[in-house]
C-alpha cells in the first residue's frame, strides 16, 4: 500500500481538514526537540512527503500528550498522525527498537510504569 | 443489427420541472438552439416538492418509460426548503421502485439552476441514452393503458 | 361543458419553422372540449391578442389553451387578454411549443408530434383548471424594528424618512447597540460615538419613530401587511416622562459595585444607572438585582434626591399590543463565551482581555479614562499579543465553524492606535489569514505593518500560562520562520468569534424566519433576496442575518428599509391565488403540512362538523393562510390523507398532464 494511504488509515486522520493555522506547534511542548514539527507532519503527510518523516527522530520525540489533538480548531488531531507514522516505521521488518528481553538491562526504579508501557508502545511492534 | 432496433425504440420520458430554475433552464436550452431528444415532455411545477410521487408511478403506470425530475440545486430553493424534502422524497421513492424492478437508471433527480441550459441539455441527452438502452419498461404498466 | 378554444402560434418562423402548426392546431381542434382551433403569426401581437378576445366572447369559450412561446414569457399577457375578454385570467394555459420543441428540434415531423401532445397536455390541464381570484389584504403602515443597534437605527430612520411610522423594540436601557461601547471605527478612524451619537438623536427627535427602550417583544401573530405584535416594556422603577436624565440618582445611590456591563464589568456602577452619557432616552434604570430598596425594602435614596420625583419603586412590566405592517429583525450580535478556550488563560489573568474590552480600554469614556492600562496593575504595558480567529473557523465544536469577518481589520486597528499613541510598545498580530476585502480595507492592514511596525506572524498562540511576576508567557508558532516562539508579553488580545444573540433564536420563532445552524437568520434568497427573510413581511438587518462590518451593516440596513417602505407604500397587497387549501372533510389533523410549511402559513384549530347520524363532533383541521402561502406544494405531498392541494397546480391536474404525456 502507498505510505500516504496507509497513514491515513493507521491514523484515521482527514489532513485536508488542516487550515494551517500552526496552533499545533504553537502548543507543541517538545518543539524545540523536533526537527519535524506538528504542522509540518500535517502538511507533508498530505502532500505525499512521508520518507523524511519516518527516517527522522522526530517520531520518537513526539510526547504523545495529545496537546495538538485537544486545540486543534479543525479536529484534525496531529499527535495521531505522528503516531501512525511511527507505527508505520516499526511496523517495517526489524524495526523493532525494544525487545521485552531487554527491558531488564533498563529497568529503573524511578521510571513509573506508565512510561514502559508507552515505550513499549511507541518503540514496538 | 441491435442499432437498428435501438432506433426504432423511442422511449417516453417525463421530466417535471421547478418553475423558478429548471423549467427556466430548459428554457434557457431552447433558447441557446441546444438539442436534446423530442422523448422528452416537461410538466411544470412550482417546486420540486410539488412533486407527489403518485405521479411518479402513475407516468410508469401509463407507459413512461423513464421519469426525471428536476429542482433548484439545494440551498437555492425559491422556497428554501422545498428541494430538500423532494431529495428525500425521491431517494426513497426510487429504492423501492428499483425493488419493485423499475431500474434506478429510469428513475433520476438533477439539479439544474435557470443559468444551466447546457447542462439541462446534456442531462437529457444522457438519461435518453441510458433509458434508450434499458428499452421498455414493463414493470408496473397498466396494459388497459396500453397504446393500440 | 368545457368549451375550450386552442391558439397555436407561428412566431415569425420561430416555431412555424420547425413545426408544422397547420397540423398542430388540426390535431387539436379534434381533442374533446375544443370547440375552436386556429394558429396565427405572432398570438403576443395586438391583432393576435384580439384575435383571442373576440373567440373567447363569440364563442363563449370557458378555457383558453396557447401554443407559444414559455410561459415564463407571456403568461400574463395572455392571462390579461382573457380577463379583458371577460374570463377568469387562470383559465388559460400555456403549451410551450418554442423553447421546448420547436427551438431544440431539427426534424419537422418529430418536433410537430411533439407539439400536439404539449397542446394536448395543456388542454387536459385547462379542463381542470377552476377560476381563482386573487385575495388583498390591507396593509398597516407602520413597522417594527427589533434590536436598536446601528443597524436598527438606520433602518428606523430611512423609513421614518419617507414618511412611515416605526417602533423600536430594544432590550437595553438605551439604543446605540455595540457601536456605543466601540472606540474608532476601520478603516478611517472616526470615532465611533461621534458617528453615532447624532443619528440616537434622530431617532430620538424624529416624530415617526417611537423607541421603546428596555422591552422586548413578547409574541407575534398575523401575517404579512397585519403583523400584531405583543411588547413588553420591563419595569425600570423610574418614571420615562418624568426623568431628566440629570443624573443625580446615580451619584448618590449607595449601592456601588455593581459590575458595570457597559464597560464588560470592568469597572463598576450603581445600583440606579445611565449607560453612558449619551444614552437614548436619557433615563434612568434600577437594576432589581442590586437595589436595597427593591430587595429589602429600606434605602430609598434615588427617590428622596429625584427632584422630578421620577422614581417609583412600585411600577410593573406593561404590556403594549400594536399592529404592524412589516417586521424587520436587527438582532444583533454577541463576542462568544471563551469558556471553551482554557489555553489562553482568559479566567486566570485580568490582563487577557477580548478586543471588545481592549475597545473599553481605549475609549475615553472608558474604565481608564482612555489610558491603555493593564487591568491587573494598571502599568503601561509594553509588549502586546493580538491573536486572531479565537472560536472563529473552528469546526471542533469549541468554537464557531464560520469566520467573524470583522476580526482582521479591528485587530489591525487595534495594534495600529496602539502604535500610533504608544511607539514603545512591542505589538505582535498571530494570524492564520489575513481577510481584508472592502474598500481601503488590505491598504488599512498594510499600512499596520508599513508604516506603524506591527509584527504580523503567520501562526497561532498555543498556550498562554501567567507567571508569577504578573507577565504572560505566550507559546507560539511562526510558521514562516518554522519556529516556536514564547513572548513575555504584558498584555494578551483576543479576537474572540462573534456570535448570533441569543435572543434571536426566540425572536426567529415567534416570526416563524428560519435560521441556519448557526443561529444566523436566514435570507429569501442568498444573493437577489438578501435583506427578506423567506417568511413574507419579514426583513433582516445587520449581523442577525451574517457576520458584518459597520459599513456593511448600514448598507443593509437602507436595503433593508427600502424593502419595507416598498411594501408599507401599498394599500393592498394581491397574493398569489396559485396556494394550498385543504379540504378539512378529508384533514386528520396530524400537523404533517405544518411541519414542512416554510412559511409558517398553516395553523389548526378546532371545528364542528355535523355528522351522519346528526351527532356533532369537534375534529383539529389544517387552515391555510391564502396570504402567507407562496405555493411550494410541500404541504401537499406532505399530507397522508390527500386533503391538501394546490390551486393551479392540482393533484388532479399533473395527473391529466402525465395521462395526456402517456397516451
Amino acid at each position: 500500500m502507498d505510505k500516504r494511504e496507509e497513514i491515513l488509515r493507521i491514523s484515521g486522520v482527514d489532513v485536508r481538514k488542516c487550515m494551517r493555522c500552526g496552533k499545533c506547534s504553537g502548543t507543541c511542548p517538545n518543539y524545540d526537540e523536533m526537527e519535524y514539527h506538528p504542522h509540518q507532519f500535517v502538511y507533508m503527510v498530505e502532500t505525499g512527503n512521508i520518507e523524511p518523516l519516518m527516517n527522522s527522530k522526530s517520531i520518537y520525540k513526539c510526547l504523545s500528550c495529545f496537546a495538538c489533538a485537544d486545540r486543534c480548531p479543525r479536529g484534525v488531531e496531529p499527535a495521531k498522525v505522528v503516531e501512525a507514522v511511527r507505527l508505520a516505521v516499526i511496523r517495517q521488518k526489524g524495526q523493532n527498537h525494544l525487545k521485552a528481553s531487554q527491558v531488564p538491562d533498563v529497568l529503573d526504579e524511578d521510571i513509573p510504569q506508565q512510561a514502559f508501557v508507552s515505550a513499549f508502545r511507541k518503540y514496538s511492534k | 443489427m441491435q442499432v437498428n432496433e435501438n432506433k426504432e425504440f423511442r422511449p417516453l420520458i417525463v421530466a417535471f420541472c421547478c418553475n423558478w430554475c429548471s423549467y427556466a433552464g430548459a428554457d434557457l436550452a431552447g433558447t441557446n438552439r441546444m438539442n436534446y431528444p423530442a422523448d422528452v415532455k416537461i410538466i411544470r411545477v412550482p417546486c420540486s416538492c410539488r412533486v407527489n410521487p403518485m405521479f411518479i408511478l402513475r407516468a410508469f403506470q401509463r407507459g413512461a418509460d423513464g421519469v426525471i425530475m428536476c429542482g433548484c440545486h439545494p440551498g437555492d430553493c425559491h422556497y428554501t426548503s422545498g428541494n430538500y424534502f423532494a431529495r428525500r422524497r425521491m431517494t426513497l421513492l426510487f429504492s423501492m421502485l428499483d425493488f419493485l424492478g423499475i431500474e434506478k437508471e429510469r428513475t433520476r433527480v438533477e439539479w439544474v439552476s435557470a443559468a444551466e441550459g447546457a447542462k439541462f441539455a446534456a442531462t437529457m441527452n444522457e438519461f435518453v441514452e441510458t433509458v434508450t438502452k434499458l428499452g421498455e419498461n414493463k414493470r408496473l404498466e397498466d396494459l388497459r393503458c396500453k397504446k393500440q | 361543458m368545457h368549451r375550450i378554444g386552442v391558439f397555436v402560434c407561428h412566431c415569425g418562423t420561430n416555431i412555424a419553422g420547425t413545426v408544422d402548426v397547420k397540423a398542430v392546431a388540426e390535431a387539436l381542434g379534434k381533442e374533446p372540449g375544443v370547440v375552436s382551433s386556429v394558429e396565427y403569426q405572432y398570438m403576443c401581437s395586438e391583432a393576435g391578442q384580439t384575435l383571442i378576445k373576440d373567440a373567447i366572447k363569440n364563442l363563449k369559450l370557458t378555457g383558453v389553451v396557447i401554443c407559444s412561446c414559455s410561459p415564463r414569457m407571456h403568461e400574463t399577457t395572455f392571462r390579461r387578454t382573457a380577463a379583458a375578454a371577460g374570463i377568469n385570467p387562470y383559465m388559460v394555459e400555456i403549451a410551450n411549443i418554442r423553447e421546448q420543441c420547436s427551438w431544440i428540434h431539427k426534424d419537422k415531423a418529430t418536433a410537430t408530434e411533439k407539439a400536439i401532445i404539449l397542446g394536448r397536455t395543456a388542454i387536459a390541464k385547462v379542463t381542470l383548471n377552476t377560476p381563482l381570484t386573487s385575495m388583498e389584504s390591507p396593509v398597516t403602515k407602520r413597522a417594527l424594528v427589533i434590536g436598536g443597534g446601528i443597524a436598527g437605527i438606520q433602518t428606523a430612520l430611512d423609513i421614518a424618512e419617507a414618511g412611515f411610522e416605526v417602533d423600536i423594540v430594544e432590550k437595553n436601557s438605551t439604543i446605540g447597540g455595540k457601536m456605543t461601547q466601540i472606540d474608532k471605527t476601520f478603516p478611517t478612524l472616526d470615532c465611533a460615538a461621534c458617528i453615532l451619537t447624532p443619528k440616537m438623536v434622530d431617532c430620538a427627535q424624529n416624530e415617526k419613530i417611537n423607541i421603546y427602550s428596555y422591552s422586548e417583544v413578547e409574541s407575534v401573530s398575523g401575517f404579512v401587511g397585519n403583523f400584531t405584535a405583543k411588547i413588553k416594556k420591563k419595569a425600570r422603577y423610574v418614571d420615562a416622562a418624568k426623568c431628566t436624565g440629570c443624573g443625580v440618582c446615580t451619584e448618590k445611590c449607595p449601592m456601588k459595585n455593581v459590575p458595570n456591563e457597559f464597560n464588560l464589568g470592568m469597572n463598576n456602577r450603581r445600583a440606579i444607572y445611565i449607560p453612558f452619557a449619551q444614552a437614548v432616552p436619557k433615563v434612568a434604570t434600577i437594576d432589581a438585582d442590586y437595589c436595597n430598596m427593591l430587595k429589602k425594602g429600606k434605602c430609598g435614596v434615588c427617590a428622596k434626591v429625584c427632584t422630578a420625583g421620577a422614581i417609583d419603586y412600585k411600577q410593573q412590566d406593561e404590556y403594549v399590543e400594536r399592529e404592524y405592517g412589516a417586521i424587520v429583525a436587527a438582532t444583533g450580535y454577541n463576542p462568544i463565551s471563551l469558556e471553551n478556550y482554557d489555553e489562553f488563560a482568559y479566567s486566570q489573568s485580568k490582563d487577557v482581555i477580548t478586543s471588545l474590552e481592549f475597545e473599553r480600554l481605549t475609549n475615553a469614556a472608558g474604565p481608564t479614562s482612555g489610558q491603555l492600562l493593564r487591568p491587573s496593575d494598571g502599568q503601561h504595558p509594553h509588549t502586546i499579543v493580538f491573536v486572531q480567529c479565537v472560536g472563529s473557523r473552528d469546526t471542533s465544536g469549541c468554537g464557531k465553524p464560520y469566520c467573524s469577518k470583522i476580526c482582521c481589520m479591528y485587530t489591525a486597528k487595534h495594534a495600529m492606535l496602539t502604535r500610533d499613541k504608544y511607539p514603545d510598545t512591542d505589538v505582535y498580530v498571530f494570524y492564520i489569514d489575513v481577510r481584508t476585502p472592502g474598500k481601503n480595507f488590505d491598504e488599512f492592514y498594510r499600512r499596520a505593518v508599513e508604516e506603524y511596525g506591527v509584527h504580523y506572524i503567520k501562526g497561532m498562540v498555543g498556550k498562554v500560562s501567567p507567571r508569577a511576576d504578573g507577565k504572560l508567557m505566550v507559546q507560539a508558532s511562526d510558521l514562516i520562520a518554522n519556529e516556536q516562539l514564547h513572548i513575555e508579553a504584558d498584555l494578551v488580545v483576543l479576537a474572540a468569534a462573534i456570535e448570533p444573540d441569543k435572543s434571536a433564536r426566540s425572536v426567529a420563532t415567534m416570526l416563524t424566519a428560519s435560521m441556519d445552524t448557526n443561529d444566523f437568520f436566514t435570507e429569501a434568497h442568498p444573493k437577489l433576496r438578501p435583506v427578506e427573510s423567506p417568511t413574507a413581511g419579514v426583513f433582516l438587518s445587520g449581523v442577525c442575518q451574517g457576520p458584518k462590518d459597520i459599513p456593511e451593516t448600514v448598507a443593509q440596513a437602507s436595503a433593508c428599509a427600502a424593502k419595507v417602505i416598498g411594501l408599507l407604500a401599498k394599500d393592498k397587497l394581491t397574493c398569489n391565488p396559485c396556494v394550498a387549501h385543504s379540504n378539512e372533510n378529508l384533514c386528520n389533523g396530524c400537523s404533517a403540512c405544518e411541519k414542512v410549511c416554510p412559511y409558517g402559513a398553516i395553523t389548526y384549530s378546532d371545528k364542528e362538523f355535523r355528522m351522519p347520524d346528526r351527532t356533532v363532533a369537534i375534529r383539529r383541521v389544517a387552515l391555510v393562510n391564502p396570504a402567507v402561502c407562496q405555493g411550494c406544494g410541500a404541504c401537499t405531498v406532505a399530507c397522508p390523507s390527500g386533503a391538501m392541494d394546490l390551486f393551479g397546480f392540482s393533484n388532479k391536474q399533473i395527473m391529466a398532464e402525465v395521462d395526456a404525456i402517456c397516451k
